[in-house]
């Protein structure tokens, strides 16, 4: 008897170091849903008020209503879904090819392509893409994205492949398959997780980027963490329509990681890779 | 766990387990198109900034071969100088205490926690939440007057501080950010070294009548200090590119407070376009960030071996 009740006050104690762990996150995420639903009255209230009496959902219908959003949004998805999409079609087979040639080497290069400071690559890229005219439209920030999206995409799938088991694509050479439909029909299948994480990894950090979009975009070229930034010099004072916009642009990215914490805690174990 | 730095070390003269009965080049194919990509968007801007770092050149001027000027200029420009104290300070704050607070979550976490899953879900969240929108919320949370930061140091007594708007503390509320942001990516990379401990050893511990700390000390940290050796690693090499936060809550201010080596980049390549010097200093940048890696990727090499031996 006593024995199972120190069991319960021994989790209850955990229960209550692992709420004082979650804390900074909850009270931070909580605040920021505060500050978006607040009239500025409230917002400039002291002492802070966590719930007004009356919320500001205009707050949001703004964001919404303002005709660019619509266009910023379309922006962010077409960018991260154009280097997500061209990284998974060029970089699973690499992952494949390098982990079957056991290419050291090759995996290096990647490494340091993760280690860079996304900035330096923008210099040559900034010029090229103004030499070449391209300025103005989203090509250079799909292309620039690619900088982030193909080194995640190669490393978890370097990892993924050289796990995965080689004899039953022995079995499959020795039958007279060619190497492109043992890696079709036997390695893919058998990748889908792998190729599940890339796409999410390489999802979250395309879309979070910051950096290639303050260069790369122009007025009507921005993506969202671009078009959030810009609101801030223009409503300094407006801090509920400002955390409304903010909560929108990382609202796709929090219901992901909810959604697919398995595969997320699997691939940045792993890789351990962010982007930028 | 297949992490960077094992692969990094695992040599390349290390004998396929079994003989593979087709060549290499069977596979080129694969590669091909991911060499063509990562050449022209990759390996292509290193070797054109180098190029570049050589001339001096401002966008829509003339281009003049310059040789090592801008190298020169480097070393005697009192603004990079600057900065790169900056970088060093912010690196280092922004390594150790992630690596703090997450070596003690994991440990938490390894724990027979109720709730582990969802706990363990919300606790990540920060490292995956878009950084200027973190940033945007954390400049309005810092606000001297209307801030919620100062009202909670209020309740327990701490006088109103000016966090970002004062040159002596703007780093450090920097790092507060980044190490909110960041802790979550070294617990995950700890706890992944927790799980793969045995449990033996601490029973025969506890049998001999280790305390819970010498058993942390003589046998957690032991096992543990490969882990801890790559969060360092990744943590080092992220805090020394850090821009979205900085940029996004201070530009680099108040005035150059906290202006480090990749801001003060942006400034001379994209607010002053001169892309000469700013390669030269992208060149010197990326150096730092690759020779720290070595040097670190060579140290846990050295842990590794010391682990065998012991």
């Amino acid at each position: 008897m006593s024995m199972n009740l120190r069991k319960v006050a021994r989790s209850l104690g955990l229960l209550f170091v692992g709420i004082v762990l979650v804390s900074p996150a909850i009270l931070f995420f909580l605040w920021m849903i505060s500050l978006s639903l607040k009239f500025e009255v409230d917002n400039a209230a002291y002492p802070p008020i966590l719930i007004p009496e009356r919320f500001a959902w205009k707050n949001y219908t703004g964001v919404f209503e303002s005709n660019r959003f619509g266009l910023f949004f379309l922006n962010s998805v077409i960018v991260t879904g154009a280097a997500t999409g061209l990284a998974l079609l060029i970089g699973v087979p690499a992952g494949y090819g390098i982990a079957r040639m056991k290419a050291t080497k090759a995996a290096v290069v990647v490494l340091i392509a993760r280690m860079t400071p996304g900035l330096s690559y923008l210099i040559p890229l900034f010029l090229l893409f103004q030499w070449l005219g391209l300025m103005g439209t989203l090509l250079p920030q799909i292309i620039a994205h690619l900088v982030i999206t193909v080194p995640i995409v190669i490393w978890i799938m370097i990892g993924y492949f050289e796990t995965t088991p080689l004899e039953l694509e022995e079995a499959a050479v020795i039958d007279g398959a060619n190497r492109w439909d043992v890696f079709r029909h036997i390695a893919l299948p058998i990748a889908k997780p792998g190729i599940t994480v890339a796409f999410i990894l390489a999802v979250i950090f395309s879309w979070n980027n910051f950096v290639f979009g303050v260069v790369l975009a122009g007025r009507e070229t921005r993506t969202l963490p671009v078009a959030v930034y810009n609101m801030l010099s223009f409503e300094q004072l407006s801090w509920g329509p400002l955390a409304a916009a903010a909560l929108i642009v990382t609202l796709p990215v929090l219901v992901l990681t909810i959604v697919a914490q398995r595969q997320i805690v699997a691939g940045l174990t792993a890789g351990a890779v962010k982007g930028g | 766990m297949a992490t960077i730095a094992e692969r990094q070390v695992t040599p390349a003269t290390e004998p396929a387990p079994a003989p593979d009965a087709s060549p290499k080049s069977l596979y080129w194919p694969f590669v091909v198109p991911a060499v063509a990509v990562v050449g022209s968007v990759i390996v292509f801007p290193w070797v054109f900034t180098v190029w570049m770092s050589l001339h001096e050149w401002t966008v829509g001027g003339a281009r003049r071969f310059a040789g090592l000027s801008n190298y020169l200029r480097l070393a005697s420009d009192e603004r990079f100088l600057t900065s790169v104290g900056h970088t060093l300070v912010y690196t280092i704050l922004a390594v150790v205490l992630p690596l703090i607070f997450g070596t003690l979550a994991a440990l938490i976490f390894n724990s027979r926690l109720p709730f582990r899953g969802v706990l363990r879900g919300v606790f990540v969240m920060p490292m995956m939440a878009t950084p200027v929108a973190v940033a945007l919320v954390w400049t309005m949370m810092f606000h001297p007057q209307l801030g919620v930061l100062n009202y909670l140091l209020s309740l327990v007594g701490i006088g109103p501080q000016a966090w970002v708007f004062n040159p002596s503390t703007v780093i450090p509320s920097l790092v507060l950010v980044e190490t909110w942001q960041w802790t979550p990516l070294v617990m995950l990379i700890v706890l992944g070294g927790l799980a793969a401990i045995p449990t033996e050893p601490y029973e025969s511990a506890s049998i001999d009548g280790a305390t819970i700390l010498q058993q942390f000390r003589y046998i957690t940290l032991p096992m543990i200090a490969p882990f801890l050796m790559v969060a360092v690693i990744i943590r080092t090499i992220d805090a020394l590119k850090s821009f979205d936060i900085i940029y996004a809550i201070t530009q680099g201010g108040p005035g150059t407070a906290s202006e480090t080596i990749n801001l003060y980049l942006y400034s001379v390549a994209f607010a002053y376009y001169d892309v000469g010097y700013g390669s030269a200093i992208a060149v010197v940048f990326f150096a730092i960030v690759i020779a720290l890696s070595l040097l670190m990727l060579h140290l846990r090499q050295r842990t590794k071996w010391m682990d065998v031996q012991a």
